[in-house]
């Protein structure tokens, strides 16, 4: 066993865990936070992205103990006080999901496109979105949602009161 | 999946890395995981022992060095895309990484883990190959600095041995070089089935210097060594180009797959190059 020490969605976790734990069922299994999905386990769909340290990674392909003493953000630490971010809001308004597996990480990866791309086109969001896969094929309504996002003030901030919402 | 079980050590330097990879004789060494723990999520591998290179801050970053840059093996995908250092005088390097897989990978994938993971169908081997680099290896019996040429032996296969680390990549200066990286696939997201690296020294119209790398036309990164050849002091001519870069797969021993069978590399190496070439010398 290992010890680690992250900070997840603002609070801070120490726990014990085998070295070979994926960060995703530290995630899930440990410490509850369901809202972090897995889909093909094999770092190809995205539906799992997470923030580390401010940037998305697919946490089905990080190792908890490669997390140690870092900042994780997920789908979960986006709503402050009932208020949804403004991306999450985007999703919603712009219908950007059919069954919503993918969803959290489609959100996830929408709010890093922005850190690079303030102002995206919607090539740069189609890129962006490279890593991620939408089984139910809906791509359309989630690049439109990206992209109104990014007319909210501080879409790209990783809580919705950050994000002033 | 999930891994086999694996004793795990996370040293702070690299003189500690090196001690713990000498204490093992099945140890595998994880820099950003991203080819790593598909691996052995797969099971493809579970090796006894796990080195995580991540707290190794003297591994990081990207530094000028008289006429070379020198990037740190640890050095993430991401951040070599932004360094201007590497916009600079390295532009293949960021022309190739730009198409590897996806922004999540590329936050957490390194140029050193890719060099010594050495997948053929990789996209860093071949520019790396193309700008002369030389790698930084340091072992049990101190430093030592390989060419590029000598690096690449086999599939998977690299010059960094059982108890060494890669820590740096040294490359000379291009500045100025026009350069692109022509990739195929039939979808985003894959391995390249081929893909060319192109970066020339342009005297006016004509073409003073050509480095062309490739991808996937062999069990290593391989140079398109008869297409430089003939492209160096040349006019730049679009036939003259179309012709050299007809030879690109001269030399080479392609793999025949479900994407395509060695002919089909041969042929795409060709058209492949004239693209990357064109492109890189601004046309």
């Amino acid at each position: 066993m290992t010890r680690i020490t992250v900070t997840v969605d603002g609070d801070r976790y120490t726990d014990d865990i085998e070295p070979r734990m994926l960060l995703v069922q530290y995630l899930r299994e440990s410490l509850g936070k369901v809202g972090t999905v897995i889909g093909c386990d094999t770092s190809n769909c995205g539906a799992c992205t997470v923030h580390l340290d401010g940037r998305s990674v697919k946490s089905c392909n990080v190792l908890a103990v490669q997390a140690d003493g870092r900042d994780v953000t997920t789908i979960e630490g986006l709503a402050q006080d009932g208020e949804l971010h403004p991306m999450q809001r985007a999703f919603h308004e712009n219908h950007a999901l059919q069954c919503g597996f993918c969803t959290p990480g489609m959100i996830m990866q929408g709010i890093d496109i922005l850190i690079d791309h303030p102002e995206p086109t919607e090539e740069q969001i189609r890129h962006g979105l490279e890593g991620n896969l939408c089984r139910c094929t809906g791509y359309h309504n989630i690049v439109k949602a990206v992209a109104a996002a990014a007319k909210a003030p501080n879409a790209a901030a990783l809580s919705s009161s950050a994000a002033g919402a | 999946m999930i891994p086999a079980a694996f004793d795990y050590a996370a040293p702070e330097t690299v003189a500690d890395a090196l001690a713990a990879l000498a204490d093992s004789d099945d140890a595998k060494v994880l820099a950003g995981g991203q080819s790593l723990l598909p691996i052995l999520r797969m099971r493809l591998n579970a090796p006894e022992k796990i080195v995580d290179l991540g707290k190794i801050a003297e591994l990081r970053g990207i530094r000028e060095d008289g006429d070379a840059i020198v990037i740190g093996a640890m050095t993430a995908y991401a951040d070599i895309l932004t360094d201007p250092l590497v916009a600079e005088h390295a532009a293949l390097l960021k022309a190739a990484i730009e198409t590897v897989a996806d922004p999540q990978i590329r936050h957490r994938g390194t140029i050193g883990g890719a060099l010594v993971h050495a997948d053929p169908a990789g996209d860093v081997g071949a520019p790396v190959l193309a700008l002369d680099a030389e790698l930084v290896i340091a072992g049990p019996g101190g430093e030592r600095t390989v060419a590029a040429a000598d690096f690449f032996e086999d599939l998977f296969t690299t010059a960094v041995g059982e108890d060494e680390l890669l820590t740096a990549i040294r490359i000379p200066k291009h500045t100025g070089w026009g350069a692109a990286y022509e990739k195929f696939v039939r979808v985003a997201h894959q391995w390249s089935i081929v893909a060319v690296a192109a970066t020339v020294r342009m005297d006016g119209d004509a073409i003073a210097e050509a480095r062309v790398g490739l991808t996937n036309m062999g069990s290593t990164p391989l140079r398109a060594t008869a297409t430089e050849a003939a492209l160096a002091g040349s006019a730049g001519t679009a036939q003259g180009i179309a012709h050299a870069c007809g030879l690109a797969a001269e030399g080479t021993s392609p793999p025949s797959d479900l994407n395509g069978d060695a002919d089909y590399r041969r042929h795409l190496a060709g058209v492949l190059t004239r693209r990357a070439v064109l492109s890189a010398v601004g046309r």
